[in-house]
């Protein structure tokens, strides 16, 4: 079916990884630091999801986010100063500081927002491919939700209708093994989430979310299939975040072991990724820290963009309520 | 510009009749435009009010959903953050808990959130009301939960006229727009042009003009006010009666007028009386025009109850001309 990713595309892959592990792990610290206000639940682990999956979009296609939901709009384009200027609540911010974290979202990027409600993706997503189809373009939908959201009603009636309505939509669970602080098998019953595909008559699949190929490989078939007019599929991308649900937090968590999280650093999927560039010989370890270097400079002039974009008016408080 | 153009079309039209124009005008004049909801196509609604409108515009625009709330107000969310102008049913405001995240966390808060980068004209209708026996579940008038969320728009209309011209008004707003209509209106007649028309969002309309008392009200007790305000005549009060028609946002610019001209004021509305627009009119009344007050603002509202179902017992809850003329009576110590 879909074509392996060619050179040029694994380099954007990685690209797109580096960015969101570099961006998030300087967010982590400026929220210590006292510099971000409110709440931060970042990607870091999980970035292969993301960037395997996104590797697949254009603009035109549209993506529901998670409260995670930081690594899913670098995967789709987003810029670097104006995501952090949201997340300082600045009026330069994607949502002009009215979001924050949990609401960043872009709408010429094809991102239909961070959620702060677990689960109110999924409907949103079926809304957004209902769109793609009812104008008869080949766009599709893609809902990114966690195996907590996979619990909520929200998902199930969304699963359902677009199931039934065959609409071009991908649903991508990103299984990081806890609904915040309860681990899957105090949560659900089922082991694999995409064992409730045919239940809703579509078809599920497992991939290993550590995996950033695997990734890109399954989600190539899905898209497909959603922009063929096959319907959806349901993709369950077994993963992991390093960090706590919120917060840069990973090791002395008393709901999980530190043992286990050092288990899935041994499969980081930024490193896993790397050696087989290098093994391809389509990155070499040296041309790996060179993009690292770049994005980390990057994430500084983001950072300073920032930090000198002004703090949003008072007069604006009441703008946008209403169109 | 009269002598030129032809004498509109003005006909008698039940409310239901009105629904079914007005959406029908919608579908035809905006290409985005599209129906969903829960037996909105095959049957036409369970009231009718789409009646013929999938035959005319085919099942991508007028479709069935699953019994799914929340998925069918999630599909209007991003349908309309992606272009689509969505008008969808929700069957009974009574399953509006079903599908409250939908409509509060996301529909209301969408475009501030993301900072005036996303534009959600929905229109929504639903079915509000009591009177026809249908108990607890199926007979409510839950406005005040929607009123109280920035972002959404709410209107109640009363009449057939206002009924077609409120949702039109809806459906050309790039605003998320409920559309709470009434149940026992539904045969309900009135005059009714033709030609598309808007009824204006936000605007009141004083349906009785009056000099010494004034009935603040909404959706069908529109008509038990204005009965009400007949046999107050009989006592020598002359009532002015306001149909709000739109409660968010609420005309009260209007509301004020007339309480500054009577120095009397009463609020009616069939939802329970505890934490409904009553109180929320009631208060601006007194905040803006305390010094023209000869009398507490009344509110004649549901008693603190669900609604029940014996037809006699939903008869004793449900507000009337009656309880509206013993009100005013009291208010006025007549």
């Amino acid at each position: 079916m879909t074509a392996q990713p060619d050179d040029a595309t694994l380099l954007d892959i990685h690209q797109r990884m580096t960015r969101i592990r570099i961006f998030e792990t300087e967010a982590g610290k400026l929220m210590e630091d006292g510099k971000i206000p409110g709440a931060l639940h970042l990607y870091v682990g999980q970035e292969a999801v993301a960037a395997g999956v996104m590797a697949h979009l254009s603009n035109a296609d549209w993506i529901t986010s998670t409260h995670r939901g930081h690594g899913h709009l670098i995967a789709k384009g987003g810029e670097f100063g104006r995501m952090f200027a949201e997340l300082f609540g600045r009026s330069d911010g994607y949502c002009k500081g009215k979001g924050g974290s949990m609401h960043i979202s872009n709408m010429e990027l094809g991102m239909l927002g961070a959620n702060g409600i677990v689960g109110a993706g999924p409907p949103i997503a079926v809304g957004a491919a209902f769109s793609c189809r009812f104008k008869q373009t080949r766009n599709v939908a893609v809902t990114f939700f966690g195996d907590g959201a996979s619990n909520e009603g929200s998902f199930h009636e969304a699963a359902n209708m677009a199931a039934l309505y065959k609409l071009p939509i991908v649903f991508v669970c990103e299984n990081n093994g806890y609904g915040e602080y309860t681990p899957q098998a105090n949560h659900q019953a089922v082991v694999d989430v995409a064992d409730r595909a045919p239940g809703y008559g579509m078809p599920g699949a497992v991939v290993d979310g550590m995996d950033a190929v695997a990734v890109y490989e399954a989600a190539g078939v899905a898209l497909e299939r959603a922009r063929d007019g096959a319907g959806p599929t349901l993709l369950e991308c077994k993963t992991y975040r390093f960090f706590d649900h919120v917060g840069v937090r990973g090791m002395g968590l008393s709901y999980r072991t530190d043992e286990e999280l050092a288990e899935w650093q041994q499969r980081d999927p930024i490193v896993l990724f790397e050696q087989r560039l290098a093994e391809l010989g389509v990155l070499d370890p040296g041309a790996a820290l060179a993009v690292r270097e770049a994005v980390a400079a990057q994430v500084q002039a983001g950072i300073e963009f920032a930090e000198a974009s002004p703090m949003p008016d008072p007069a604006v408080l009441l703008d946008d309520v209403y169109a | 510009m009269a002598e030129a153009e032809a004498v509109p079309a003005v006909r008698e039209l039940t409310y239901v009749r009105a629904i079914n124009e007005a959406v029908r005008l919608v579908l035809a004049e905006q290409s985005t435009a599209f129906v969903a909801g829960e037996d909105v196509a095959g049957a036409g609604s369970v009231f009718g009010y789409y009646a013929g409108l999938l035959k005319e515009f085919g099942p991508e625009r007028v479709f069935d959903t699953p019994i799914s709330e929340e998925g069918i107000v999630g599909l209007g969310v991003g349908a309309a953050a992606t272009g689509l102008r969505p008008v969808i049913d929700i069957m009974f405001m009574d399953f509006m808990g079903e599908c409250m995240d939908e409509i509060t966390n996301q529909m209301a808060k969408m475009r501030y959130m993301f900072g005036g980068a996303a534009t959600l004209p929905i229109t929504l209708l639903t079915m509000s009301g009591a009177g026809m026996n249908m108990a607890a579940q199926h007979s409510q008038s839950l406005e005040a939960w929607l009123c109280h969320l920035p972002g959404l728009k709410v209107v109640m209309p009363a009449t057939p006229y206002d009924a077609k011209g409120l949702i039109i008004a809806a459906a050309r707003d790039d605003n998320p727009v409920i559309v709470a209509l009434n149940k026992m209106s539904l045969r309900f007649k009135g005059e009714v042009p033709e030609a598309a028309y808007e009824v204006p969002i936000g605007a009141a309309n004083i349906v009785r003009r009056g000099e010494n008392f004034t009935i603040v009200t909404y959706s069908r007790m529109v008509h038990e006010a204005l009965q009400a305000a007949q046999e107050l005549a009989e006592l020598g009060v002359d009532a002015e009666v306001i149909d709000l028609r739109s409660l968010q946002p609420l005309d009260s610019e209007t509301v004020l007028a007339s309480v500054r001209k009577t120095h009397r004021a009463m609020v009616v509305h069939e939802a329970v009386r505890f934490g409904g627009l009553g109180g929320e009119i009631a208060a601006q009344i007194q905040e803006h025009a305390f010094d023209d007050l000869d009398a507490p603002v009344g509110r004649v509202g549901a008693p603190f109850s669900p609604v029940p179902f014996s037809p006699q017992l939903e008869k004793s809850y449900v507000p009337n001309a009656a309880k509206i003329v013993a009100e005013a009576r009291r208010l006025l110590g007549a």
